[in-house]
C-alpha cells in the first residue's frame, strides 16, 4: 500500500473562527424553512404533498415513478428472449451474499432439453427477504447475468415462509430480460 | 609438503563441500542452496518453497514434459577455455552464464552450480504464452464446471496469464459430457492433454484403457474402443486432473468446492487404513478424496471405499436410544434411562452368561472400553466379528476390518474374532443369555439368524443404522459414523492413525466411546472421570505397552508405527520398484 501524506489545509482567520459557516448553515435551513411553509419545497409538486409540502402520504401516494434506475429491490432471476433460465446454479452469489440469504440446490439438466448443452441449473433457488440486505452483490457477481435487482421494495408477508422467496416467485418478479450475451448458443 | 608451512590448510570449495555428501549445489532464484543429484528441478524447487507451475508433472508419475508450463530459466558456469581458471565469487560459487532461452523445470535434473530462474521476464513471458495457448480452445465453463475452484487453470490464468484473449477463430470443438465409466465424466473441450490420467491409468493402476487420438488442436482424450473407465480406481483421475475434463459421477453438481470444509481422516473400509481428507459443508459430507501419505496409500485411494460414506445421511439412522415395550414397539427413551435399564438387566445374568461382541471398526479407544467392560463384568465371552473380502493387487487389503490390529493390541489376543463361533453356538444352546452386540449387524454380518437373536434373555444393540439386528434387540442405542469420531486405528502395516470429526452424529446419537464410558461407569463400583476422549487414550497408553508415551495430537496426520508387522501393501511396492528404475522422483 502506498502511503500518502496528507498536509493539513491553511485556514483563514475567518475560517478558523467559523462563525461566517453557522450563520450561512442558519440561512440555509431558514431559507427551507420558509419555502416548505408557502409550499414551494422541492420536489412538493412530484409528491403531490399535503400540508407543509415535505410529506408524501405513503401508501396512497408513492414515489415510484421518481426511482433511479440503479435502485436496489428485490433480488430476482430473469430469463432470456429465448426463454431460457439463465442461471446455472454456480453458487456464487449463495458465497457472496453477505447475511447468507441465498441458498441454491444445484441440479442437472436432463439430456433431452433443449438446453442439455449447459448441463447445468438450479434445482431450488431460495432467497430469504428476511435476511437481504438489497446490498446487489449478488447481480455483481453474476457471470451469467442471470440475477437483477429490480425495483421492488414492498415485500411483506406474514410468516417467515412467506418472507422466502423460491425459485418460481423469483422468475415470476424478474421475468424477461433482454440484450444480453447469449454465450451458450450455438455460433452461427 | 612440510616445508610450506606458511601455506593454511587449502579452503575447499562449495563443490567439493557439496560432492563429499553427494550433493550439489544449485543457485535457485538468488539463493544456494544443496540438492541431492539428481533431483529434479521442480522437487528442488518445491522442497525450498519455491512454486513452479505445472499441470503435467506429478511426483508419482513419469515425466513427460509436454505442458511446458514448468519452463523455467537455467544457467550454467560457462566452460573455461583451455588453461583458463573458472571465475568464483568470493563464497567459491562460479559465475552463471544464463542460457537465453528456457527449460522445463520437470523434466531435467540439478547438477553442480547450476542456476535456476523461476522469476524474471524471459520465465514470465513463457508461462503468459503457454496459458494464452492453453485457453485458445476453453470452454467458458466455468460456472457449470465442478473444478472451479481446485482448477489449477483457473489459478494459473489468475496467476501468470494474460488476462484477455487476442484469439478470433472460432475455437475447436469437441465431445462434451461424454460417459467413458460408471463412475468418471469426460469433457474433452477442457481437457489440457497432460496425460495425467493416460499415465496414471498405465502406470499406477495396472489398466491402460485411456488415451489421445487425432494430433495437434484436434487432440482428443477417449477410451479405448469397446472398454471403459471402469478400474476400481478410475475417480483418482478426476482427482489428478487439473482441469474439469475428468469429473466424478458422484460429486457432479452436488456442490462448489468452495463452500467445503476439509477433514484429515483415515478410511475404514479394509485394513490398508487409507488416508483420507473428508470434504464437509454444514453436516453433510459431499466427497472423500485420498490424502497423501507416502508410507500407506501414495496419493491414491480405490473408489469402492471412497463412496461408501452415502450410508451415513440414511434414511434409517438411528437418532434415540430405543427400548422395546411389551408390545414389541420400540420407545424412545433417555441415555440416563437406557443406561440404568442395561445395568438393570445385566445384573440378572452371571459373567458366562454375558457376551460382548465388538467390531473390527472401533477406534482403539472404542476396543479399550469394550475390554473394561468385559473385565468390569467379569465376562470370558469377547470378541469382533471377522470381515474378509479379496484383497487386490494394489491398495484394498483381504481384512475388511480397519482395525484388526488395534484389537490384536488392546485385547492382548492374536484373534480377537476368535470366540464368536463360540459365542454363537453359546447362544444357540442356551449357555448365554445376555449379549451387547456393539456396531455390528449380527444378522447380516456374523452368520446369526432372528432366531438365535430370540433366543436371548437380554440384548443390547449399538448401530448407527436400523438393521435387523436392531430390531431383535432390547435396548437400541444410537451410535456414530467414522467421520463424526475422534479417536485412533492401527493398521495391518502397524501404523496408528487418527481419524477426525468431520461432522456430528445426529439427534441423540452419541459417539461410541461416550456409550461404552457411560455404560461402563454405570455397571463399574469404582466410576472413572473421563470427560474427553484424550483421558481414554491416556488410560489406554498406560495399560498397552505398544501406546506408551503416546497421546492423540501426538499421532499426527502421518501417523506412527507402534508395531512391526509384516503387512506390504502392493501399491508401495510397485511404487517403490518404479522410484529404483528412475521412471518416478516423489
Amino acid at each position: 500500500m502506498a502511503i500518502v501524506k496528507l498536509t493539513r489545509p491553511k485556514l483563514s482567520v475567518g475560517e478558523k473562527i467559523y462563525f461566517g459557516a453557522l450563520l450561512k448553515g442558519f440561512f440555509l435551513t431558514m431559507k427551507h424553512a420558509v419555502a416548505s411553509l408557502r409550499n414551494k419545497s422541492r420536489g412538493a409538486k412530484d409528491m403531490a404533498s399535503s400540508g407543509l409540502g415535505v410529506t408524501m402520504q405513503y401508501p396512497e401516494q408513492r414515489w415510484d415513478d421518481h426511482m433511479p434506475e440503479h435502485y436496489r429491490g428485490a433480488p430476482t432471476l430473469v430469463t432470456d428472449e429465448q426463454g431460457r433460465e439463465r442461471c446455472v446454479s454456480c453458487q456464487l452469489c449463495e458465497f457472496i451474499c453477505p447475511p447468507k440469504a441465498i441458498k441454491i440446490i444445484p441440479g442437472e439438466i436432463p439430456s433431452d432439453d433443449p438446453w442439455a448443452k449447459v448441463e447445468k441449473r438450479p434445482k431450488e433457488f431460495d432467497i430469504d427477504m428476511i435476511r437481504c440486505i438489497y446490498c446487489g452483490m449478488c447481480e455483481e457477481v453474476c457471470p451469467e447475468q442471470a440475477i437483477y435487482l429490480r425495483k421492488d421494495y414492498l415485500i411483506s408477508g406474514l410468516t417467515r415462509a412467506e418472507m422466502v422467496h423460491d425459485k418460481k416467485k423469483l422468475y415470476e418478479i424478474g421475468g424477461v430480460r433482454v440484450g444480453l450475451v447469449n454465450k451458450w448458443n450455438e455460433i452461427k | 609438503m612440510s616445508d610450506t608451512t606458511t601455506a593454511p590448510a587449502e579452503i575447499k570449495l562449495p563443490k567439493d563441500l557439496a560432492a563429499e555428501k553427494g550433493m550439489v549445489n544449485v543457485q535457485i532464484d538468488g539463493v544456494w542452496h544443496q540438492f541431492p543429484r539428481g533431483t529434479r528441478m521442480i522437487e528442488a524447487c518445491r522442497s525450498v518453497q519455491v512454486e513452479v507451475p505445472h499441470y503435467c508433472y506429478h511426483p508419482k508419475l513419469s515425466v513427460p514434459g509436454n505442458c511446458r508450463m514448468c519452463l523455467v530459466q537455467m544457467g550454467m558456469p560457462p566452460r573455461p577455455a583451455p588453461g583458463q581458471e573458472p571465475q568464483r565469487d568470493e563464497k567459491g560459487y562460479e559465475n552463471i552464464g544464463w542460457m537465453p532461452r528456457p527449460v522445463i523445470a520437470c523434466a531435467n535434473t540439478v547438477s553442480e552450480n547450476m542456476g535456476i530462474r523461476t522469476k524474471g521476464e524471459l520465465v514470465e513471458k513463457c508461462r503468459e504464452g503457454v496459458m494464452e495457448f492453453l485457453l485458445i480452445n476453453h470452454p467458458l465453463d466455468c460456472p457449470i464446471c465442478d473444478q472451479a475452484g481446485e482448477c489449477r487453470l483457473q489459478e494459473f490464468s489468475v496467476g501468470f496469464g494474460k488476462g484477455t484473449s487476442r484469439f478470433v477463430d472460432l475455437k475447436v470443438k469437441k465431445p462434451k459430457n461424454v460417459d467413458i465409466g460408471p463412475r468418471i465424466r469426460l469433457d474433452d473441450e477442457r481437457c489440457i492433454m497432460c496425460s495425467r490420467c493416460i499415465r496414471f491409468m498405465d502406470e499406477v493402476a495396472g489398466d491402460p484403457v485411456l488415451g489421445f487420438t487425432q494430433r495437434g488442436t484436434h487432440t482428443t482424450l477417449t477410451v479405448h474402443p469397446g472398454r471403459i473407465l471402469d478400474s476400481n480406481y478410475s475417480l483418482n483421475t478426476a482427482d489428478i486432473c487439473p482441469v474439469g475434463a475428468l469429473t466424478s459421477n458422484d460429486f457432479r453438481f452436488q456442490m462448489r468446492v468452495w463452500f467445503l470444509k476439509e477433514t484429515k481422516s483415515i478410511d475404514v473400509n479394509c485394513g490398508t487404513g487409507t488416508n483420507i481428507t473428508i470434504w464437509t459443508r454444514g453436516n453433510q459430507i459431499h466427497r472423500i478424496t485420498p490424502r497423501q501419505n507416502d508410507a500407506v496409500n501414495s496419493c491414491w485411494m480405490p473408489d469402492s471405499h471412497r463412496l461408501n460414506f452415502h450410508y451415513i445421511d440414511s434414511e434409517a439412522r438411528l437418532t434415540e436410544p430405543l427400548q422395546r415395550d411389551a408390545n414389541g414397539q420400540y420407545q424412545p427413551i433417555s441415555w440416563a434411562q437406557a443406561n440404568q435399564s442395561i445395568a438393570a438387566g445385566l445384573k440378572h445374568f452371571s459373567a458366562s452368561q454375558i457376551a460382548i461382541i465388538g467390531s473390527g471398526r472401533m477406534t482403539n479407544e472404542e476396543l479399550f472400553l469394550t475390554k473394561q467392560l468385559a473385565d468390569q463384568l467379569g465376562d470370558t465371552w469377547l470378541s469382533i466379528v471377522p470381515r474378509t473380502g479379496e484383497a487386490d493387487h494394489l491398495l484394498v487389503a483381504a481384512d475388511r476390518n480397519p482395525n484388526t490390529t488395534g484389537a490384536q493390541l488392546i485385547w492382548q489376543s492374536a484373534d480377537p474374532a476368535g470366540s464368536l463361533n463360540a459365542i454363537r453356538d453359546g447362544i444357540r444352546n442356551g449357555n448365554i443369555k445376555a449379549l451387547i452386540s456393539l456396531g455390528e449387524d449380527l444378522i447380516s454380518d456374523a452368520g446369526f439368524t432372528a432366531d438365535d437373536l430370540a433366543k436371548l434373555d437380554f440384548h443390547v444393540h449399538s448401530h448407527i443404522l436400523a438393521n435387523p439386528t436392531a430390531n431383535a434387540a432390547a435396548i437400541v442405542l444410537p451410535g456414530a459414523a467414522f467421520a463424526e469420531k475422534r479417536g485412533s486405528m492401527v493398521n495391518l502395516s502397524g501404523r496408528l492413525q487418527r481419524l477426525n470429526a468431520a461432522c456430528i452424529a445426529p439427534g441423540q446419537a452419541h459417539d461410541d466411546w461416550e456409550i461404552l464410558r457411560d455404560l461402563l461407569n454405570k455397571v463399574s463400583s469404582d466410576p472413572q472421570q473421563m470427560p474427553n476422549i484424550e483421558n481414554v487414550f491416556k488410560k489406554l497408553s498406560e495399560s498397552v505397552s505398544e501406546f506408551e508415551n503416546l497421546t492423540l495430537s501426538r499421532i499426527t496426520d502421518q501417523g506412527v508405527v507402534i508395531t512391526e508387522t509384516n503387512h506390504v501393501i502392493p501399491l508401495l511396492e510397485n511404487e517403490r520398484a518404479r522410484k529404483a528404475a528412475g521412471v518416478i522422483n516423489g
